[in-house]
């Protein structure tokens, strides 16, 4: 496989003309490409068609993607915990986009948090199953014979349905020509396009090719993570996990989070952390908390990955006829990822039809949307460095688990329940997790919970 | 109900929303199939039925007043409720999303112009 060098790619954003934003857009007949078949990819494509077709303009759509969604294993896959949040799952349904049971593996109506000191399910506010756990391709290598429907090529069928067209080709550079970008294929093959949206992700070798761009497009800072399936079998799935994500808020050093998601006949693992290496693996699965609900000793892996995720907003993720969308661009911090593919899609869409497509036009009518998700992840940030201070005190984990514990018991008012819950499911902003943790009757109780923890006799936890 | 199955499932026959409640969400049919009635002369009329994909309970997200008709399971179906908050949260943020539950309210006002029109030819 051969890629041209970043730098050969860099300069060649050299050559696109400063002034060339004024009165860009898209007419009748315009081409536009886009770069990588994920979610971000397909439901920029989706919007795009249906809003043009809204307004009469026609437009040719070339989605780049090497992979095929049908295949199992990493080769078909495009290495996801795999999660479609709660407020998402809503919102789909109210686009007309509703997930049939063939690509949803499983539907979640409760989350478990783990501790040292316990274990508390959390109920779904809704008290139904409106997190959808699913595979983004077609799942793990050893689960090829069955019949299930990925999730990212469920989706691309939606944009093909609408007009799109797949080309199963790899991008390996990108050139100007009149101001126009023209992408070179593996093959050699190069075509000109009016408009580019990158929803490569952050582990493409074409977001790297961005960089130092001249354009001013530039990759988002990464970390890395850890996700690897466990075959249990559809009956010890349902016996251990049920319809119950288990979350584990535990004092190991360096880990961030860790979950364990329930689909089909497997178990998915993901952890994020700092530095995240095999020790920090080993430390998580062997640590008495994870054993307690979940000993691997006899339950195989049958796929592991380590992708990057996005851990920063690109500073500018658009230029004149270059738009950069999901992780590519801006995404929620930790959770939802597919949740901020699409809502920068469809405002990258949007602006695209009705607006224009030059740099200007992006930074007044997209850019909002990305520097939304981008404040809004500032806050996630206290919120997740307080979560960590909390959950490096047993006092703390003790205070949390009996509040918790007593909502969901007594059906008390759900603050730390909700707190805990929204956080976990990525359902609502992080100003509002944030705000919830102002009103007095939240700060009242914590205070009565943490001087209950500090009782030797306090905070017995019990899985609710 | 399926291990991928979203939603809450109702059994032929049973109430999902019922005339006269208030209520603080839609809802969207995700399998099978519900009827929609309304009270009429101590009787009921069956305004519509309601497949796969089709939402119910919007004027709860618009307007303060209480359900105008009752919708019940008219097999066994899956049914998704939409909150009203996390909907007209991202309305707020984009908009356009609103257009999708217009053209249905749109093409619902037609179909009862139509049936307004119809029951005046009737009656001369």
């Amino acid at each position: 496989m051969r890629f041209p060098s970043q730098r050969s790619v860099a300069d060649s954003f050299s050559s696109i003309p400063l002034d060339a934003g004024a009165d860009l857009a898209l007419k009748d007949g315009s081409r536009v490409a886009v770069i990588g078949g994920g979610p971000a990819g397909s439901f920029f494509s989706y919007f795009l068609l249906k809003m043009a077709e809204a307004i009469d303009l026609e437009l040719e759509v070339d989605i780049f993607e090497p992979r095929f969604f049908t295949r199992g294993g990493p080769s078909g896959c495009n290495h996801c915990g795999g999660i479609v949040s709660e407020s998402l799952v809503q919102i789909l349904a109210a686009e007309g986009i509703n997930l049939p049971t063939e690509v949803v593996q499983r539907g979640i109506e409760s989350y478990v948090v783990h501790m040292d000191v316990g274990s508390v399910a959390i109920q779904s506010p809704a008290k139904e199953s409106r997190i959808a756990a699913l595979y983004r391709g077609n799942g793990p290598r050893d689960g090829s014979e069955l019949q299930w429907e990925s999730f990212d090529g469920y989706l691309q069928g939606m944009a093909v349905e609408r007009g799109a067209r797949v080309r199963h080709k790899l991008v390996t550079g990108v050139d100007w020509t009149d101001g126009k970008p023209v992408l070179i294929e593996n093959d050699g093959h190069a075509s000109a396009y009016d408009l580019v949206t990158v929803s490569a992700g952050v582990n493409s070798n074409f977001i790297g090719m961005l960089k130092d761009s001249p354009a001013g497009v530039a990759p988002p800072k990464t970390t890395r993570t850890y996700i690897c399936e466990f075959k249990v079998g559809r009956e010890g799935v349902h016996e251990i996990m049920g319809n119950a994500m288990h979350v584990f808020l535990l004092s190991i050093p360096r880990l961030e989070f860790a979950a364990l998601i329930p689909k089909g006949e497997f178990v998915t693992m993901v952890m994020l952390g700092d530095e995240l290496d095999q020790e920090l693996v080993h430390a998580f699965l062997d640590d008495p908390t994870v054993r307690r609900c979940f000993p691997t000793d006899e339950k195989p892996v049958v796929c592991s990955c380590s992708p990057l995720i996005n851990m920063g907003a690109t500073k500018r993720p658009y230029g004149d006829r270059i738009v950069m969308i999901g992780d590519s661009g801006v995404t929620r911090l930790y959770k939802d990822g597919i949740g901020a593919s699409y809502r920068t899609a469809k405002a990258a869409a949007a602006t695209a039809v009705y607006q224009g497509i030059s740099a200007d036009t992006f930074e007044e009518h997209y850019w909002p949307a990305c520097k939304a998700i981008s404040s809004d992840n500032a806050i996630g940030k206290v919120i997740f460095g307080v979560t960590t201070l909390f959950k490096h005190s047993k006092i703390s984990r003790r205070a949390i688990l009996r509040m918790t514990s007593l909502e969901q018991e007594q059906e008390k008012a759900p603050h730390m329940s909700s707190v805990l819950w929204n956080m976990f499911t990525g359902s609502a902003p992080y100003k509002e997790i944030f705000t919830s943790t102002l009103h007095p009757g939240f700060i009242g109780s914590l205070v009565w919970n943490l001087a209950h923890g500090m009782r030797p006799s306090g905070g017995n936890g019990k899985v609710a | 109900m399926r291990d991928g199955a979203l939603g809450r499932e109702y059994f032929g026959g049973e109430t999902i929303i019922q005339q006269g409640e208030t209520g603080d969400c839609m809802y969207v049919v995700q399998s099978g199939s519900v009827e929609v009635v309304q009270k009429v002369n101590g009787g009921e009329q069956r305004l519509a039925i309601l497949e796969t994909g089709d939402f119910f309970g919007e004027m709860a997200l618009f307007e303060r007043e209480v359900r105008s008709a009752t919708v019940r399971a008219l097999v066994d179906a899956r049914i998704l409720k939409v909150d009203k908050k996390t909907l007209l949260r991202r309305i707020k943020e984009d908009p356009l999303l609103a257009v999708n539950l217009l053209e249905t309210m749109s093409g619902r006002i037609r179909e009862l112009n139509a049936g307004l029109a119809r029951a005046g030819v009737e009656s001369e």
